[in-house]
């Protein structure tokens, strides 16, 4: 307990600070997460065929085991 | 009591001739299997031998008349079609309507996988060369299970098992765990029902391939009538000594992880089985149905009713197994447990956590995770319901063999779907055999002696030899015999076939 005494209390302004740290990393990564989601999106569409009502429509196979 | 047993997997391909929907797929899958074969296998191509099959035995102890017998399930007759061994022990042939590649047999769960994910190489490969020939269509290559319109095709699994194990409690312990096996190897599905027609918004998607195509629960037919046990009976070895599990009901996997945890934990749980240590009741109250209501909810909060009257998720039936598996792996080997042995309990422990938590967690290991990632940052960009065409397409291009097309290799590519293998041991794997079966045997005849070789097949190599009128047949019964150690030396050593044949027959 005394050890826990002699650690000096944050300053509601230092609490204040490690908050918004903590807030804008939060938001840092969620905008990172967004741009990977953009980023993979963006390079599968480059891929994916170009009719995809016509393509899926064609592809037919005969059952197998 | 570990993961290490015989085994090796079969895969249907789905076959597409661009822009000719019509096109006969018999004739396309030979084209893939006969551009493989002219442009890899050297000299004479080998036959298969037919002699050893037996497609129609079934493990409850009967035979089935072949005149009662579905064509598709006369397995053995030749008809003419593709048919190649590979120098690293595979069979590459025309099966249906589908090219097939089954792999050789192997010891370990990563081995499955190796030799597994050559086979797509292989298919690859094929579908390339394929189209080199003058005048040909391109034609692209799909590991998946179904066209959605009502036919599926298979990726089998094979387990050489004890005969001594009454088939009664394979029957009764397999069951519930392949009930609930999907939630870590199903690959993911767009569509419900079997021609994918039930899109209702909420549930468009599935966590399996394969599991709308079942509808028995114990049975030989692989085609027709799919049973969640299959009974064929082909041990392609000592019969009084061995069965072999031929497993159907799976997924075709692209994800290694999800291949790797589908033997691995299989394997644990048949050495259970196999050792009678499964000591409680996990039957599940209507396995077909449950098999389906598992595979239609990937919330995974659906409730499996077993027999006993206990609700549970089908992850917690999982982990059922798993603490079995771990008490069996503990009991029996101790500090003596291999490496890959831990490491699929620790896997497995640790995918089943974290699927209990938040599915999602598990996106760069199980491809149906992966999958349903993808379809649903689709879904949020473009506001697309599931009946939209685009989602079917993104669930057919994930399983392109295409490493330019196809979407898991798009993701695996850019580090979003975790790989066991690199790419030199898989291309390494395409024309090496494994060294610790008899795949060895066969795959190194067939490289340095092609010219000699006539037929082969899993339980024989035959030879045809110079100045002999009959063909010399070498058993190859056993399949942990004729590995590396075994004829290893022998092979280096002899020259011709002659050699090596006098020296065997001696």
């Amino acid at each position: 307990m005394a050890q826990e005494q002699k650690q000096p209390r944050k300053s509601s302004q230092e609490e204040t600070a490690t908050e918004e740290v903590v807030e804008s990393d939060v938001a840092e990564r969620k905008e990172m997460i967004d741009e990977d989601v953009d980023a993979i999106l963006d390079e599968i569409d480059e891929v994916l065929e170009s009719n995809a009502e016509d393509f899926v429509k064609s592809f037919i196979q005969k059952g197998g085991q | 009591m570990s993961v290490r047993r015989v085994m090796g997997t079969e895969v249907e391909y789905g076959i597409s001739v661009q822009g000719q929907p019509a096109a006969n797929p018999m004739v396309a899958s030979s084209q893939i299997v006969n551009a493989y074969a002219s442009s890899t296998v050297r000299a004479r191509r080998a036959r298969w031998d037919f002699e050893e099959e037996s497609p129609l035995r079934d493990a409850r102890g009967f035979d089935m008349a072949r005149q009662i017998a579905d064509p598709t399930q006369l397995t053995d007759e030749d008809l003419g079609l593709a048919n190649v061994i590979l120098t690293n022990g595979a069979r590459l042939y025309v099966d249906h309507a589908h090219p097939e590649y089954s792999s050789p047999e192997v010891t370990t769960p990563l081995d499955v996988v190796r030799w597994e994910k050559a086979g797509e190489q292989v298919m690859l490969d094929a579908s390339r060369m394929a189209a080199q020939v003058p005048g040909s269509v391109p034609i692209v290559l799909y590991k998946n299970n179904t066209d959605n319109k009502g036919a599926s095709y298979g990726a089998h699994e094979n387990y050489l098992m004890r005969r001594s194990t009454q088939f009664a409690e394979i029957v009764r312990h397999l069951t519930p765990f392949f009930v609930s096996r999907q939630v870590v190897t199903g690959a993911g599905r767009v569509g419900i029902g079997q021609d994918g027609r039930d899109t209702t918004p909420e549930r468009g998607f599935q966590i399996s391939q394969r599991s709308d195509y079942f509808e028995v629960e114990v049975g030989l037919e692989t085609t027709l009538k799919r049973p969640i046990i299959n009974t064929r009976d082909e041990p392609h070895a000592d019969p009084a000594v061995y069965r072999r599990l031929h497993v159907i009901l799976g997924d075709a996997n692209l994800a290694e992880i999800s291949i790797y945890l589908k033997a691995g934990t299989t394997a644990l749980v048949l050495a259970m089985i196999e050792d009678g240590f499964i000591d409680r009741d996990l039957t599940v109250e209507g396995a077909v149905r449950t098999l389906r209501d598992v595979s239609h909810d990937p919330t995974l909060k659906h409730l499996v009713t077993l027999r006993d009257g206990r609700r549970l998720t089908a992850v917690q039936l999982q982990m059922e197994y798993l603490e079995l598996a771990r008490k069996h792996v503990e009991d029996r080997l101790g500090s003596d447990a291999d490496d890959q042995t831990l490491d699929v309990l620790a896997r497995w422990e640790s995918v089943l956590t974290r699927l209990e938590r938040d599915p999602m967690e598990c996106a760069t290991e199980l491809d149906w995770v992966a999958k349903l990632k993808l379809l649903q940052q689709y879904r949020d960009r473009d506001s697309l319901d599931w009946d939209d065409a685009k989602l079917h397409l993104i669930d057919l291009q994930y399983a392109d063999v295409r490493p330019d097309k196809g979407l898991y290799h798009r993701l695996a590519g850019s580090g979003r779907i975790q790989r066991l293998l690199d790419d030199d041991t898989i291309e390494h794997a395409m024309h090496e055999p494994p060294t610790d079966t008899r795949a060895y045997f066969r795959g190194r005849c067939l490289d340095k002696y092609a010219d000699s070789v006539a037929a082969a097949s899993w339980d024989s190599v035959i030879f045809d030899l110079p100045g002999r009128e009959s063909l010399q047949r070498v058993p190859t019964i056993d399949p942990l015999r004729g590995t590396k150690a075994h004829v290893g030396e022998l092979i280096d050593r002899s020259d011709t076939a002659q050699a090596l044949v006098a020296a065997i027959t001696r």
